[in-house]
């Protein structure tokens, strides 16, 4: 008896070494991911002789200082300058994510609601077509944009999210588990057509794979650098904001480190604050495998 | 009763996978054509000053398939990029998700470690590769501790890219490897404690066997992601001339196969059926790794 008690004891003891280790290592790695933001924070507030001094872990009254500094020094260099960057990338991400999520929505109903000749090899085709990247077909873009005349626009950033076979797939995954397509002729019954029943029935269903395929489209077009660096190279004036952090980085001969961090700061800050009020939705959108950049 | 209803209406299913085919057409299927027939382009010197276009195999003679090709070499690197960012990536992928699923001693806080750890994947990839050039520059504040690290040896700028990049992607991959090892019965593991198989033991006779098609899933998705690679590298050390020459030669050069391929594209030495001629091997490559996904899937269905 007092031999099973010594047993039961020292077990205990290893089961707490264990799970103290774990929190250890999960703290120890949380702490990892937001270190470098809390330093790009902090720098963005001090001067730039200060930070070449050393780390720094409190904040200090220079941000907008910084932030001056970087809006002259912008004019200056001839580069996309901050508020616009920010600017362009909204005309380009906000049409885009609604043409992605709306088009995926509809390509899904077409090949799971309708029976025609060629479903199952449009259905095939799509998702062979998912893992095709786009980065291997870049001068071909080139060739197509020059050819239609939109090189240099930013038509081809925003249209090709019409064609998205990714989103088109989990938007299919969700409709096979819960869209009812015994709906669909009990609106026919009652008389209504066909994109009207698709508009006004099925896409409120959906609406919860909207969401979360619509926060990371945004994400990606967000930050995507590739495709409107050479899209847009001959135009600083509709540059992107991944376009700016570039400019930040390769421009500056006189390096004002103030400058640098207040940009980098202001450029993550929009994306950290939208991950904080979305992030349930987010950890549970990567759950359902639907991110694969 | 209700297929002959659904051929009724069936025609307009055309109508709805319409414009993603032809978008599909004229942004995705004419530019990997058009980027093959460019891959015939070739500039030849036809004088001290003079080029002109000729067609052939040229590109692929000149630059693909000879000795000391850069692309190849940067393929290289881009592979060994991947792999050092993917090792440590799924093993602590692995052993975080099995922690957290873990029945009898649940972590508290799983919530916020889940949050936190996938951040760093939401954020520009652009902004995190010059905030970590910033930081380990010698004048940075992590260069002046470390101050060992020297961004100006190249294998000291690849180390820090790979680490972004599983920094990066653990979070990720934790919890889609979360997802799938709660999709497993508990029943599976209730009968392995009946018979007496300790955590180890079923974590590498249950958990890893029926984990498989995923972890297949996560690493070919993570190959070809890994095998397209330019915001970091591009933005870590490119800018900065003195490290790429530092860097360029030695066999730890972090220049990626996009990052070759668009410096034809743009610039004073542009050459689009150089660039095409690498796109199209680099689209090979990727086709033979994505062959590995469609064995990996179909087997998944088998089962």
């Amino acid at each position: 008896m007092a031999n099973f008690q010594v047993n039961m004891t020292e077990e205990k003891k290893a089961f707490h070494v264990g799970i103290i280790f774990k929190y250890i290592i999960c703290i120890f790695l949380c702490l990892l991911s937001l270190f470098p933001f809390w330093v790009l924070f902090v720098n963005s507030t001090l001067q730039s002789d200060t930070i070449i001094k050393g780390l720094h872990m409190l904040p200090g009254g220079n941000f907008f200082t910084n932030y001056k500094g970087l809006l002259a020094k912008s004019q200056l260099t001839n580069t996309v300058s901050l508020g616009q960057g920010m600017l362009n990338s909204i005309i380009i991400t906000v049409p885009s994510t609604i043409l992605q999520v709306y088009f995926a929505c509809l390509t899904a109903y077409g090949v799971t609601v309708y029976d025609f000749k060629l479903k199952k090899f449009a259905w095939a085709f799509i998702y062979a077509i998912m893992m095709i990247p786009t980065q291997v077909s870049i001068v071909g873009l080139i060739n197509v944009c020059k050819l239609t005349g939109m090189y240099g626009t930013r038509l081809p950033l925003i249209l090709p999210a019409i064609a998205a076979p990714t989103t088109v797939y989990f938007m299919k995954q969700y409709m096979e588990a819960s869209f009812p397509v015994e709906i669909v002729s009990a609106a026919r019954i009652d008389g209504a057509g066909e994109f009207r029943t698709f508009n006004s029935i099925a896409l409120p269903i959906m609406k919860p794979a909207m969401a979360t395929q619509a926060i990371f489209g945004f994400v990606a077009s967000w930050n995507n650098l590739y495709t409107p660096s050479i899209i847009l190279a001959t135009k600083a004036n509709k540059g992107t904001m991944p376009m700016f952090v570039e400019a930040l980085k390769s421009n500056d001969k006189q390096r004002d480190f103030g400058q640098i961090y207040c940009g980098l700061f202001i450029s993550v800050l929009p994306i950290m604050v939208a991950y904080f009020i979305l992030s349930k939705y987010i950890v549970a959108g990567v759950a359902l495998g639907g991110v694969k950049e | 009763m209700q297929k002959r209803k659904t051929v009724e209406y069936g025609k307009y299913g055309y109508f709805f996978i319409l414009p993603f085919f032809i978008i599909f057409l004229i942004f995705q299927f004419y530019p990997l054509i058009s980027t093959f027939w460019t891959s015939f382009d070739v500039i030849e010197k036809t004088g001290r000053n003079n080029e002109t276009l000729v067609r052939g195999f040229g590109n692929f003679s000149k630059f693909v398939f000879t000795k000391d090709s850069e692309i190849w070499k940067s393929l290289g690197v881009t592979v060994l990029l991947w792999l050092s960012n993917f090792a440590p990536q799924i093993l602590f992928s692995l052993l975080l998700a099995a922690w957290f699923t873990n029945q009898h001693a649940k972590l508290k806080g799983q919530g916020a470690y889940k949050v936190i750890m996938y951040m760093p994947n939401i954020i520009t990839a652009a902004t995190i590769a010059v905030l970590f050039f910033n930081l380990f520059a010698q004048t940075g504040p992590l260069g002046q501790i470390f101050t060992k690290i020297n961004l100006n040896k190249g294998w000291w700028s690849f180390a820090i890219i790979a680490f972004i990049q599983f920094w990066m992607w653990y979070g990720n991959t934790m919890i889609v490897l979360i997802a799938g090892i709660m999709g497993i019965s508990p029943s599976l593991y209730e009968a392995a404690m009946v018979d007496g198989a300790n955590g180890w033991q079923q974590f590498r006779m249950i958990t890893i066997p029926l984990l498989k098609p995923i972890l297949q899933f996560t690493m070919v998705t993570s190959a070809i992601g890994g095998l397209q690679m330019y915001d970091i590298p591009q933005l870590f050390n490119k800018g900065d001339p003195q490290i790429v020459t530092a860097s360029g030669a030695s066999f730890f050069s972090t220049k990626t196969v996009v990052m070759v391929i668009k410096q034809y594209i743009i610039g004073t030495s542009a050459n689009l059926g150089r660039a095409s001629a690498y796109s199209v091997m680099l689209f090979f490559v990727t086709l033979v790794v994505s062959m590995i996904f469609y064995k990996a899937t179909s087997e998944k269905k088998s089962k």
